[in-house]
């Protein structure tokens, strides 16, 4: 019984985890159909982000929440002023020069902090189910996860912002002729997008090794939960994620650590020869 | 005649290059020279991308699934076998094979850009992380001990076909790879310029109206795509046979991205550019590693972004351009010669003619 606690505990963090990890990249490629392939880096920022203010006598609450957010907002506002603003409309071109600025970002985070491990002590404390140990953290990640949908869910549906940022999205050139300044929203639509990525970095700071090449490890799961999601950009990557997470939970518990990975691989690659629009190109139509 | 002008002048570059590959030993030094060896087999790697990617308009991010394929297929047979003539038919056999496999998956499922990056991407994930995880004894194929992540040292290196006690010397290796470098340039250059090469081009162009005169899209996307991972294979030999060693770094993304960062410095639509991108660009990364100032993530990264940009359509072609502004008289006829093939075949002659 205490063991079936821990799976489903496990598979719980694992969804959570995926799903906070894609929200930022599922919100600017649904809004604006660019493939941001540094968001591993973007991920990587907020981690440093949480790090190096907490080692300076911060809160770590406060450096996850507030610090890591807005510093990769900013920089993602940055970001899209040089850069991303003229590849709008060239998917490949978009996705070439988001790989360079990943290296980029990579380079230049080796060149200031070194190409060392950092870290930061998990906070809140852990509990036992029978034998086994667990952490409020795996619980405050699922909550997290839960408030950052209902976030997304009521900005976009029931704000004016949301009704702004969705009608740009199905057709920006009529909402330009209603008064909306479309470059506006995209380039706000980036940071916020941006500004997620940054929040899932310092979340997944006091769990994971932080180095400059750690974006390596997230980006190909969350470029392939997100395709697989489709274009609805909550419904989608939610059932993405809580499949592919389950997929990969499982599938380590009964195996490896290394082929529940290759599990989930293997499940996006049938997942999208199966529904090449993605889950919620078929399931969830019309849908946030 | 203008016609006949550009076959004489192609013969004397193909006789000029060959010339170059056999008299380099004498002229450089023996660590150039290796370093060469080397760029020559990541060249044969750039341009089995700039064929499916720059004329068949298919975008795999994961060309180093067939390229490490190629490198460990050679590696496990030159180990069980200790000769390198078979070894070298399995690295393209194999890879071609597993191209087919995929690409069947993937273009009689009607997937495309995005998706099929996706799939691409994961598959070689898969592969690294599969291979990564081999190491212990009871990893083996034959004699072959897979070694995960610390990867085969040793490899047997090529010899004379169906001699194996005759290991090649440094300076037949590169005999080896620079004319195979040579040879597969020529191979899509004929290929590009035959009836066949035209259909690629084609399809890339538009699908529909190739299927609409009787072509099957998916099935010439799938040739292809399998000739390119038999190209990647042979890249993969000749790289294990210039290091004598392959490990699962070989399937790397980081590969993958600078692959696609020779082409798209060099010209995409090209076969000149990305063996031009390819030398230089991993001419720079050498040099960067050889100091400490720089760091080679942020010079790449900057190039790419830059390129992306600033100059889109790469060096070569852009080279091109000026000259054929430069030279506007004899090439006006040409160009008139031109506008009476039909479209398509004259969009392939004009890529094929850099």
């Amino acid at each position: 019984m205490a063991l079936y606690l821990i799976v489903a505990l496990d598979v719980l963090n694992g969804i959570s985890l995926l799903f906070l990890l894609c929200l930022g990249l599922a919100i600017i490629f649904g809004m604006m159909k660019i493939i941001n392939l540094a968001h591993g880096e973007f991920i990587m920022l907020g981690a440093y982000a949480t790090v190096i203010s907490a080692n300076a006598g911060v809160n770590i609450w406060i450096a996850m929440l507030v610090v890591a957010p807005l510093f990769v907002g900013l920089v993602g506002l940055i970001i899209e002023r040089c850069l991303i603003r003229f590849l709008y409309g060239r998917l490949v071109d978009s996705m070439l020069a988001t790989w360079g600025l990943s290296l980029l970002i990579i380079g230049i985070v080796t060149t200031i902090y070194g190409n060392t491990q950092q870290g930061v002590p998990t906070p809140l404390g852990g509990f036992s189910i029978g034998s086994y140990q667990s952490s409020y953290y795996t619980l405050f990640l699922a909550g997290m996860a839960i408030a950052m949908m209902a976030l997304v869910y009521g900005v976009m549906r029931y704000t004016r912002l949301g009704l702004i940022a969705r009608a740009t999205m199905q057709n920006p050139a009529m909402a330009a002729t209603l008064g909306v300044n479309p470059t506006r929203v995209y380039m706000s639509t980036f940071a916020v997008g941006a500004a997620v990525t940054g929040l899932a970095g310092g979340l997944v700071a006091p769990v994971s090794g932080i180095t400059p090449g750690m974006g390596g490890a997230y980006v190909a799961k969350a470029f392939m939960t997100v395709v697989g999601g489709g274009a609805a950009m909550l419904s989608g990557t939610m059932s993405a994620a809580s499949l592919f997470g389950a997929v990969n939970q499982v599938g380590a518990y009964f195996t490896t650590p290394v082929y529940g990975e290759v599990l989930v691989f293997t499940a996006a690659i049938v997942l999208i020869r199966l529904l090449p629009q993605g889950i919620s190109g078929r399931f969830f139509k019309g849908n946030l | 005649m203008p016609v006949r002008f550009s076959l004489v002048a192609q013969a004397v570059v193909v006789v000029l290059a060959i010339v170059a590959i056999a008299v380099i030993p004498n002229v450089i030094e023996l660590f150039a020279m290796m370093q060469l060896t080397l760029f020559a087999a990541m060249a044969v790697l750039a341009l089995s991308l700039a064929f499916i990617w720059g004329f068949g308009g298919i975008l795999s991010f994961g060309q180093t699934a067939f390229f490490g394929l190629g490198g460990y297929a050679y590696a496990i047979s030159a180990v069980n076998f200790q000769d390198s003539t078979p070894s070298i038919l399995l690295a393209i056999i194999i890879p071609a094979l597993f191209a087919a496999i995929l690409g069947y998956f993937i273009f009689f499922g009607r997937i495309s850009d995005v998706y099929l990056g996706v799939i691409t991407l994961t598959v070689t994930l898969i592969l690294f992380n599969c291979v990564n995880s081999t190491s212990g004894d009871e990893y083996r194929i034959g004699k072959a001990l897979l070694g995960g992540f610390n990867g085969m040292p040793a490899v047997p290196t090529f010899n004379v076909p169906f001699y194996p006690d005759q290991v090649l010397s440094p300076e037949q290796s590169w005999w080896v790879t620079g004319g195979a470098l040579l040879g597969v340039f020529l191979l899509l250059r004929l290929l590009l310029s035959l009836p066949a090469g035209r259909i690629v081009v084609a399809v890339r162009e538009n699908e529909v109206r190739a299927s609409l005169l009787g072509y099957d899209p998916r099935k010439v996307k799938l040739l292809t795509f399998i000739l390119s991972g038999a190209i990647a294979g042979l890249a993969g030999a000749l790289y294990v046979n210039w290091g004598a060693f392959v490990g699962p770094t070989i399937f790397s993304l980081s590969l993958s991205a600078e692959i696609i960062i020779w082409i798209t410095v060099g010209g995409l639509g090209t076969l000149l550019g990305p063996v031009v991108g390819c030398v230089l660009i991993e001419y720079i990364v050498a040099y960067i590693g050889s100091q400490q100032a720089l760091n080679s993530n942020l010079v790449l990264g900057a190039v790419l972004v830059v390129f992306v940009l600033l100059l889109p359509k790469g060096l070569v072609p852009t080279a091109r351009d000026l000259l054929m502004r430069l030279v506007p008289a004899p090439k006006a006829k040409e160009q008139l010669a031109e506008e009476q093939v039909p479209p398509s075949a004259a969009a392939s002659h004009m890529a094929g003619a850099e």
